[in-house]
């Protein structure tokens, strides 16, 4: 740097006059405003900041001026440097924000393209609404029992009261298993004592013979009746089963437990009602509908709005129930003057087809997966 | 039991303006089933009278013969004058009377009737025949003949009573007394609260000596048989419009006079009654037990070898009737409608054993109306006055002929009574009742009932199912209204929830569904074929099935040993339907003999059985373990947008089975092996260790593709089948979480050379041990195959992990580590480093 020039008069450094800064300072401006992206920009940056920049010289030249001019003109230098770099900082951030934007609208996607991929499975919905009823007893202190369906006879019949030769026997029409001779062949006769199990009642014996009470259980399962499939029946379909025995239990206290199952599963304004029935294994049986869960009673007496499900009955047929009959209670080694107890059974796929609008039977039993699949996990 | 309304309203004086849908609400309230209510002759509109006919002229020039006629219709068509009717039918003759429909009425059907131009006349109405007026098929299918004496212009809707109502009822197995109109007149009555006529309440005289003979050999399956005579039947009588009316209704069809009189008296009391033809029964009659081996033909024509259970009515020669089922042709009465001339009857009306009854009635596959009615418990004390009222009925319509002998033989009976505290049904109830309701609903059913907070209950004799305090306690909850049970809740004890194997049940479920499986709920029946099609060997333990004394189909008369043949089955539907891609699972119990079954003994049923009869019971069974098993076909990955697509391929069917054990917290092993019906060089065996023992648990893979063919699967079907009990005997506790270090990891990649049939998961193992505690994780990333590896050889490279609990490897750490466990992979295996 040259010796102060303390004799030099400032008004004859053109670079510093007020006017050629302020020149300086917008064409930079111009510039940077000028510069349609990054690189355009970096150029300015160079041109209007860099080393050899026209406000850069000018700063040099300060040092050129009588001490009387340095500050004055020091400041407007600077000033206008400032100035300069902030709006460089300004377009920078600008270019950014463009370009970001556009990178952000390049990689843009389709997001409507299908992605099945690997396709989704799923569980029986007569899997999931058999745990969905157990679930609904579990959570009120019931557990879940269990039993063979291959069962012997005297746990499907006898035990529960169905004496040999009644005609209640016969009401539920049995597929008998061969017995085993002893040479190992199967035999002919129907006299084996085995059979498929025809309910899931038989899993109330082996409960009372297996505890003590009180017995809360809910028994979910697979029955067997020879029915031809068609598109109402089925001969191998499934059942759930509840059995309470407990001191004091009585028939108000089975109405509450239907009508709560009922509720939880069909909606708070749902109700029950008993009809009286028989069956040997109760005493008092009863039969149990619940109002309609598709027209709610609303097609009853209006024929101009008729509901297939309950045939504009208001009322659909769920099952049989009633009071644990003592003779079954006896025959489990329990004490019917100390115990009583309730029971009832209903068919699941029948709750499924009303509760799902499932027409056909048939549909739940071939395994199509075009039916399953949208059941997903839980019901 | 159909029960037509107006024949109820004899019994009962039900208000006039009940329906037939007010009385079944009513009568389900109290608990018979009444499943429809049919209106017959709805619609209906006359007018519709008795005519004469007068002149028949026959119209020639026609297809088919037609007759016009002159009919006398009194005033009914407002003229008197005769009406002119052209009629297609010929089973009337100049005189008849009939049943004439004139313009303006409308029968059933919406048939509406006017005056109309047919074969060249005009005819004003027609001639009735039963089809037209909707009476059911009377078996002739002509027009209907009035007897004489019926007055021209009578009223025939109100003569043929053929508007009604009538219900249906299903007859629970309790309550055999509700197939009678007596019966459900008496539900009715109480129903309603109001007095019952009852039918049974007759005049009947005292047995005498002078009767028909009658000897009883089995007093316990014949407690009761009353015989009565009639003689001076006149064979042409008919039965009046309105017993054949009332046997229409209630279903039955009217045969001749004397087989309709014992029916209807059946249908009113509930009392099956057979009539014989005197001079056809060779003397005494008799009730025995049948010689084995013994031969009757019953009515119905068919010819039957009998049992020596089976209780028959005899006469010198033999059996001449199935009793209390059906009787034999060789006495069968018959009038001049049947081309017979009966003119002496004796009526039996006898009670049989229930359970005799029924056996014989499901041995001969015969369910006669008399058997129904036996198999539920008849009243035995209703038989002398059904007996009566059979004769009352053949002399009152007949003409017949009471003879004055009164045959009766009963064995010795007292009535039935049962003991109950007066407060039993409140308990039963929950509801506080009190005596009073109590005593008074019991009374309604027919019972006596004596003692104040101890009641002493009398069951009536038509009311065998009445034998417990429950039974007492039902009868007056229904009458006292089901619907009026309160409703409350029982606290049961807290429960504990699901156990852990049906929660492990649940997540497997869960695990397949979450994998892509769908499931799929099979039948269990199998035939022999496709264990045959599966290339099971003759001596495969799945070749011995529980078999089904009556299956649906004789082509599967067995219980499956495995889950394949029912999911093959669903994958080859599904394929069929047009879905291939398939992922399929089914979780439920196969059925395994174990050779071992004891004979299943009927255990007593007035005590809990020992715990070692029911052990013996449990051991008669066959073994029933719950297994799952999944199938695969067609594409495991869809090729799309994204790239390409993965086929299924058997490492898919050995994941279900690691996903399974995953689930369980067990660990798989996995091996070589051969099995049908798997593809013997992609066969996997899966073992886990339960108790210290390494225990098969299924196997997984690629089938076989002969079996493929053979079952016409799609190409490449894998498949997967896994015990879920002996995989949950292999659980082992809680998990016991892992430590996770914070320190750095050091990676070392190692490629190891090895013969081609060593398994991969041998060399895994060896390089685990010789890797020691300092290996945190070992993946296998590559398998190669070439040239450079040589001839029956592959390279397996692996990445390991190594960490350390408490500090930072050192590189020379984690190579000593690698080294370690190469040399261990070498000594082993054969493993030789690639590179080295």
């Amino acid at each position: 740097m040259s010796a102060p020039n303390k004799s030099y008069d400032p008004v004859e450094v053109e670079a510093l006059k007020p006017e050629e800064i302020e020149r300086m300072r917008d064409e930079a401006f111009a510039a940077f405003a000028a510069a349609g992206d990054l690189d355009a920009l970096a150029q300015a940056k160079t041109a209007h900041t860099g080393g050899t920049s026209p406000l850069s010289l000018a700063n040099r030249e300060i040092g050129a001026l009588p001490p009387q001019a340095k500050a004055e003109a020091g400041k407007r230098v600077g000033q206008a440097r400032g100035a300069v770099s902030k709006a460089l900082a300004a377009r920078q951030a600008e270019l950014e924000a463009e370009r970001d934007a556009r990178v952000l609208v390049e990689e843009a996607v389709d997001v409507t393209l299908p992605y099945d991929r690997t396709p989704a499975g799923a569980r029986h919905p007569l899997t999931t609404i058999m745990e969905r009823v157990a679930d609904v007893f579990v959570a009120m202190g019931y557990e879940v029992a269990e039993g063979p369906e291959v069962e012997a006879e005297w746990f499907n019949f006898d035990a529960l009261n169905f004496v040999p030769d009644h005609p209640a026997r016969q009401m539920q029409d049995t597929f008998f298993v061969r017995g085993t001779a002893p040479d190992g062949k199967p035999t002919t006769g129907d006299e084996s004592g085995i059979v498929l199990r025809t309910h899931t009642s038989p899993v109330q014996a082996r409960t009372l013979l297996d505890r003590e009470p009180p017995v809360y259980v809910v028994c979910p399962g697979r029955v067997y009746r020879t029915d031809e499939l068609d598109a109402t029946h089925t001969p191998v379909f499934h059942q759930i089963e509840l059995l309470a025995v407990d001191e004091g239990l009585t028939m108000a206290d089975l109405k509450g437990t239907l009508d709560h199952m009922v509720q939880a599963l069909f909606g708070p304004e749902m109700k029950t009602r008993l009809r009286p029935n028989f069956f040997p294994f109760t005493e008092p049986s009863a039969e149990m509908d619940m109002v309609c869960y598709v027209c709610r009673g609303t097609s009853v007496g209006n024929p101009d709005r008729p509901c297939r499900t309950c045939g504009s009955e208001g009322w659909i047929e769920l099952g049989g129930c009633g009071m644990v009959n003592p003779k079954v209670l006896i025959a489990c080694g329990v004490d019917p003057q100390k115990y009583s107890g309730f029971a009832f059974g209903f068919g699941i796929e029948r709750m499924l087809m009303f509760r799902h609008n499932v027409e056909d039977m048939r549909d739940m039993v071939e395994g199509d997966v075009r039916f399953t699949r949208p059941f997903g996990m839980e019901i | 039991m159909r029960v037509p309304l107006s024949w109820l309203r004899e019994y009962v004086d039900l208000p006039a303006t009940e329906t037939g849908r007010d009385v079944q609400a009513k009568l389900v309230a109290v608990g018979l089933e009444v499943e429809t209510v049919e209106h017959i002759g709805a619609g209906l509109k006359g007018p519709l009278v008795v005519g004469q006919v007068l002149t028949i002229e026959e119209l020639e020039g026609f297809k088919k013969p037609i007759r016009f006629c002159t009919v006398d219709v009194g005033s009914a068509n407002g003229t008197g004058e005769p009406q002119e009717i052209v009629c297609g039918a010929r089973n009337f003759a100049v005189g008849d009377k009939v049943v004439v429909v004139l313009p303006g009425a409308v029968l059933p059907g919406d048939f509406a009737i006017a005056a109309r131009k047919t074969y060249g006349r005009t005819s004003h109405g027609m001639i009735c025949s039963t089809d037209e007026l909707g009476m059911g098929d009377d078996g002739t299918h002509g027009i209907i003949v009035l007897s004489p004496e019926h007055e021209v212009g009578t009223d025939a809707i109100e003569l043929l009573q053929l508007v009604d109502e009538v219900l249906d009822i299903a007859v629970t197995p309790d309550r055999g007394y509700c197939l009678s109109m007596r019966g459900v007149a008496r539900e009715t009555a109480i129903a309603y609260g109001l007095p019952l006529r009852d039918p049974a309440l007759l005049d009947v005289p005292a047995p005498n000596a002078f009767g028909y003979p009658v000897k009883v050999a089995d007093p316990f399956g014949c407690d009761r048989f009353t015989a009565r005579t009639v003689v001076g039947l006149d064979p042409e009588a008919r039965s009046p419009i309105w017993m054949q009316r009332r046997l229409q209704k209630a279903g039955m069809r009217p045969i001749s006079l004397t087989v309709d009189i014992t029916n209807y008296v059946m249908l009113e009391l509930g009392q099956p009654l057979h009539a014989y033809d005197r001079t056809r029964i060779d003397g005494p009659i008799g009730v025995r037990r049948a010689q084995q081996g013994e031969k009757l033909t019953t009515l119905d024509g068919t010819a039957r070898v009998l049992d020596a259970e089976d209780l028959v009515i005899t006469d010198n020669r033999g059996p001449i009737g199935l009793a209390g089922v059906m009787g034999g042709a060789n006495t069968e009465i018959a009038d001049t409608q049947n081309g017979g001339s009966t003119t002496e009857v004796v009526i039996e009306a006898a009670h049989f054993d229930a359970i005799s009854i029924a056996r014989t009635a499901r041995r001969h596959k015969l369910s006669s109306e008399a058997s129904k009615r036996f198999e539920r418990g008849a009243d035995p004390q209703a038989a002398a006055a059904a007996a009566q009222r059979t004769v009352d009925l053949l002399v009152l319509l007949a003409g017949g002929t009471a003879e004055a002998g009164v045959t009766e033989v009963a064995a010795p009976s007292a009535p039935r009574t049962i003991a109950m505290p007066a407060d039993h049904p409140d308990r039963v109830a929950g509801v506080a009742y009190g005596r009073e309701t109590v005593v008074r609903r019991l009374q309604q059913v027919g019972c006596d009932v004596y003692g104040q907070d101890e009641l002493l209950v009398t069951v009536p004799s038509w009311r065998p199912d009445l034998s417990e305090p429950n039974d007492l306690a039902e009868e007056v909850i229904r009458l006292e209204g089901y619907e009026n049970l309160p409703s409350t809740l029982p606290t049961p004890p807290s429960g504990r929830g699901l156990t852990d194997r049906q929660r492990l049940h649940r997540r497997v479920g869960r695990a397949l569904a979450g994998a892509g499986y769908v499931e799929a709920l099979n039948y269990p029946f199998i035939g022999d074929s496709v264990l045959d099609q599966l290339g099971f060997d003759a001596d495969d333990a799945r070749r011995r099935t529980v078999k089904l004394v009556n299956p649906l189909s004789d082509e599967e008369p067995a219980l499956r040993t495995t889950l394949l043949p029912g999911l093959l089955g669903a994958l080859r539907r599904n394929d069929g339907r047009g879905s291939h891609d398939l992922a399929l699972f089914e979780t439920g119990l196969v059925f395994r003999p174990t050779g071992e079954e004891t004979a299943a003994v009927r255990l007593p049923v007035d005590h809990r059985p020992g715990d070692e009869q029911i052990a013996g019971l449990n051991a008669a069974l066959p073994h029933q373990p719950r297994r799952a098993a999944v199938v695969l076909a067609g594409a495991r990955e869809q090729a799309g947008w994204w790239g390409k697509g993965r086929p299924v391929g058997w490492a898919d069917s050995i994941e279900a089975a690691r996903a399974i054990a995953r689930e369980a917290g067990v660990e798989l092993t996995v091996r070589n092996d051969q099995h049908a019906p798997w593809h013997p060089g992609r066969c996997a065996a899966l073992f886990v260790t339960a108790n210290d023992a390494e225990v098969l648990v299924g196997h997984a893979g690629e089938l076989h593709p002969g079996v493929i063919k053979e079952l016409h699967l799609p190409e490449r079907t894998c498949a997967m089948e896994i015990d879920l009990d002996l995989l949950e005997q292999a659980v082992d506790g809680a998990l016991q979480a892992p430590r996770i270090s914070t320190f750095p990891v050091a990676t070392q990649d190692v490629a190891l050379i090895v013969a081609q049939d060593v398994p991969a998961a041998d060399v895994e193992q060896a390089l685990r041990e010789g890797a020691g505690e300092l290996l945190e994780s070992l993946r296998l990333f590559d398998v190669f195959t070439g040239e450079q590896i040589g001839e029956g050889r592959k390279s397996l490279a692996y990445a390991l992990r190594f960490r350390a609990p408490d500090r930072t490897l050192t590189v020379d750490e984690a190579t000593a580590a690698r080294d370690a466990a190469v040399a261990l992979a070498a000594e082993r295996t054969g493993a030789v480093l690639r590179g080295a």
